[in-house]
């Protein structure tokens, strides 16, 4: 039986990560909460916006309404990696070598490990930024598409057109789709290994009842998880075309409630799933069981995310009732 | 092209190399107010400042920001620029305009008021209500779309109500050489005439009776450097449909009025003989039955409006009508406003729009005594009053001209 130890927080909560085995929460005050032989708490922001965990060197990032985006590392210690007084840093991205990428208005900055910033301007604000899985190469979430820039190497972007805007972008693990969430309620993905000279190939997914908050790739990328709906849509992408032609998974159905996060466990291919009223299910994708792991809670499911041999959930929500399930028991 | 619809949700995905197909243009929408008055957070309200440069907004701003009426602002700006108040909550942000991907040409909305208030709205407890302040040349229009065409925003916000400051020494060059200065005007609910010190009784006048003409439902009020009783701009509920129209004595207040035309602004009748909330209107007379058709030295004015009044509506009729106006319309549409009696109805709906947005409700019951009349006013470019006035009287009731009073 899954177990849930719970901790109670006084708002918003951002983001979730592992550390190491260390659970943290980030709240939008700016408080980061950490449970490591007790509940210990940092003020890192004066407002935080965005928070996401950076694989290649565990620690956390975070970008803040006070202009700052810092690095913090598993024992709760800081550093500074950019300060931009009164711009509100809203995306935060990890990529391979300690390398980071941030945006506040057209522009986005990529800061290498040693230090070294370069600029990539777009002609519109910069609304979501991601690493490709390979290549130091960032994809940029703009209106009316999206741009792909190689870090180190000057060139022209590789641009991807589609009308409308883009709000939030992310590689498939094996860098062969570039999808994001837009505007209206949609998916919309481009096929990135295509010949060259070929047809740029569009996937439109669509039929959302909302906005698409949350994605999350099962394990090697087979499957692509979405929230939007009252069920988690899942999408397969193990085809050598994606899932064109084929029509998504909906698991964890509910009547009414809306699904507002989701998260793909590490290994297996089965997904946690965070509903409106707080709920968690996970949900195994060939058969579509379920398994509650939390009844609803205080607030709409805001964050959730798996530890690395995905025996534990740490998860957050609007209203600040925060927890650990241990699936194991 | 679609390949394969979804289970229940009618999810789809497709191969696509030309333009998305059109999907979804908003649609008339009934607003159940208890939904929204019983509703456990109550939503923060947002005013919309507007006004071309050097109109006084950032005085104005000021003002709202340093006066000691006990209530905390989160302001979006454009830009920093001369807000001398220290306060946490100014946020800067690039006006970004998106254009929704339905085929609507006027479905615009502000994408980054979107995410700033998405932002601000985690930490609600930090301010009463926000203010949005738009550059000199902004359409008034995004904004205020914003607050009903994206959920999350209008889940947890309600647009109150679009103020545009007017620089009464330049509005004549502004009419002349921007389309914007009188969007800013046509779209407002509350106008400030500004810096009047700096000009005659006579040109004021003027100036007033041009504003009236691009916007005859908006409260017109006089300034000096933006000064103004805070409480006649915020809080104003404007775009709410339960106060809707309940202070818009040029609007409702046309019981006198026995002609059989509701004159719009281009017939250069003055329309401020109702307007109790400024304190000089000698010069206009206080007689309602005072028309003045003399053409008015109006020039540089595009906007026009189009105020229609008619008895009780058939439902089955007046529904299809206004959503087929809006659709078709929409895009010469800036705002509509209005009160319908419906037969056999005894509450008052209310209806109000935005381009191809369109909402209504009912409002109240009729009062005993009141008459059961329909009103409509269209503020917009290239309406066609004929059209309106004949289709709109061919969606009542009864007969024209047959209506029991």
């Amino acid at each position: 039986m899954p177990t849930v130890a719970p901790l109670d927080l006084q708002g918003h909560v951002a983001g979730v990560a592992f550390l190491g085995d260390i659970p943290f929460f980030a709240e939008s005050s700016g408080l980061i909460h950490r449970l490591d032989h007790g509940h210990k708490t940092i003020e890192a922001h004066e407002g935080l916006l965005s928070s996401i965990r950076d694989e290649a060197t565990d620690t956390l990032l975070t970008g803040g309404e006070d202009g700052k985006v810092l690095r913090i590392q598993a024992d709760g210690s800081m550093s500074e990696l950019a300060n931009v007084p009164r711009k509100w840093i809203s995306q935060v991205a990890a990529g391979p070598q300690g390398a980071v990428a941030y945006a506040y208005g057209k522009t986005a900055h990529v800061r290498l490990a040693d230090g070294t910033v370069k600029d990539f301007t777009e002609e519109r604000t910069v609304e979501g930024i991601a690493f490709a899985p390979k290549g130091l190469r960032i994809a940029l979430a703009r209106y009316n598409g999206v741009s792909l820039h190689w870090v180190a190497i000057a060139g022209q972007p590789v641009d991807l057109e589609w009308k409308g805007a883009h709000t939030g972008v992310t590689f498939s693990p094996d860098g062969r789709f570039v999808v994001t969430s837009m505007q209206e309620n949609a998916l919309h993905g481009w096929k990135l290994d295509t010949k060259p000279g070929a047809e740029t190939r569009h996937m439109r997914m669509t039929g959302y009842p909302a906005k698409i908050k949350s994605v999350s790739w099962s394990a090697k990328g087979k499957w692509l998880a979405s929230s939007g709906a009252p069920a988690a849509i899942v999408w397969p992408f193990q085809a050598k075309d994606g899932p064109m032609g084929k029509a998504p998974r909906e698991l964890g159905t509910r009547a009414n409630i809306m699904v507002t996060q989701v998260a793909c466990h590490p290994i297996e291919e089965i997904a946690a799933i965070g509903y409106a009223d707080g709920m968690i299910m996970v949900v195994r994708f060939a058969d579509s069981k379920e398994v509650l792991l939390r009844r609803p809670g205080k607030g709409a499911i805001s964050a959730m995310a798996w530890n690395k041999n995905g025996r534990q959930l740490a998860f957050g929500s609007e209203a600040g009732d925060c927890g650990v399930v241990d699936i194991a028991g | 092209m679609k390949i394969a619809p979804a289970f229940a949700l009618g999810l789809t995905i497709s191969y696509i190399s030309n333009t998305p197909v059109p999907e979804g243009i908003p649609n008339f929408s009934e607003v159940p107010m208890t939904e929204a008055t019983t509703a456990a957070a109550k939503p923060i309200p947002v005013t919309v400042l507007t006004g071309y440069l050097g109109a006084g907004k950032t005085t104005l701003l000021n003002r709202i920001l340093s006066e000691n009426h006990g209530k905390k602002y989160a302001v979006i700006v454009n830009e920093f620029g001369e807000i001398g108040i220290d306060n946490d909550l100014i946020v800067e942000s690039d006006e970004e305009i998106y254009e929704m991907n339905n085929g609507c040409v006027c479905c615009t909305v502000r994408g980054d008021l979107i995410r700033v208030v998405e932002g601000l709205m985690r930490r609600p407890g930090r301010f009463d209500a926000i203010i949005v302040e738009t550059t000199g040349l902004a359409d008034p229009v995004p904004v205020a779309q914003t607050f009903f065409m994206d959920d999350d925003v209008r889940a947890k916000t309600e647009l109150d109500a679009v103020v545009a400051l007017v620089d009464a020494k330049h509005l004549p060059l502004r009419l002349k050489d921007s389309r914007e200065a009188e969007d800013q005007i046509a779209f407002a609910d509350v106008v400030l005439l500004n810096k009047t010190d700096l000009v005659t009784p006579e040109e004021l006048a003027k100036i007033e009776a041009t504003v009236r003409a691009i916007n005859p439902s908006a409260r017109i009020h006089r300034t000096e450097r933006s000064n103004i009783d805070l409480t006649k701009v915020l809080d104003q509920g404007a775009f709410s449909l339960e106060r809707a129209l309940e202070n818009e004595p040029h609007f409702l207040d046309q019981d006198d009025h026995h002609h059989d035309h509701a004159c719009g602004p281009d017939c250069g009748h003055d329309h401020h003989h109702h307007d109790h909330d400024h304190h000089d209107h000698d010069h206009h007379g206080h007689d309602h039955h005072h028309h003045d058709h003399a053409p008015s030295p109006i020039h540089d004015v595009t906007v026009q409006s189009v105020s229609l009044r008619g008895g009780e509506m058939n439902a089955d009729r007046f529904f299809p009508w206004i959503q087929k106006i809006t659709q078709t319309e929409g895009p010469n549409i800036l705002r509509l406003k209005g009160i319908i009696a419906f037969k056999d109805d005894p509450e008052r709906y209310v209806v109000q729009g935005v381009h191809m947005i369109i909402e209504g409700d009912h409002q109240r019951a009729w009062k005993d005594g009141e008459k059961h009349e329909s009103r409509l006013v269209f503020i917009g470019r290239e309406l066609d009053r004929e059209k309106l006035e004949r289709t709109f009287k061919a969606c009542e009731a009864v007969p024209a001209g047959a209506a029991a009073h």
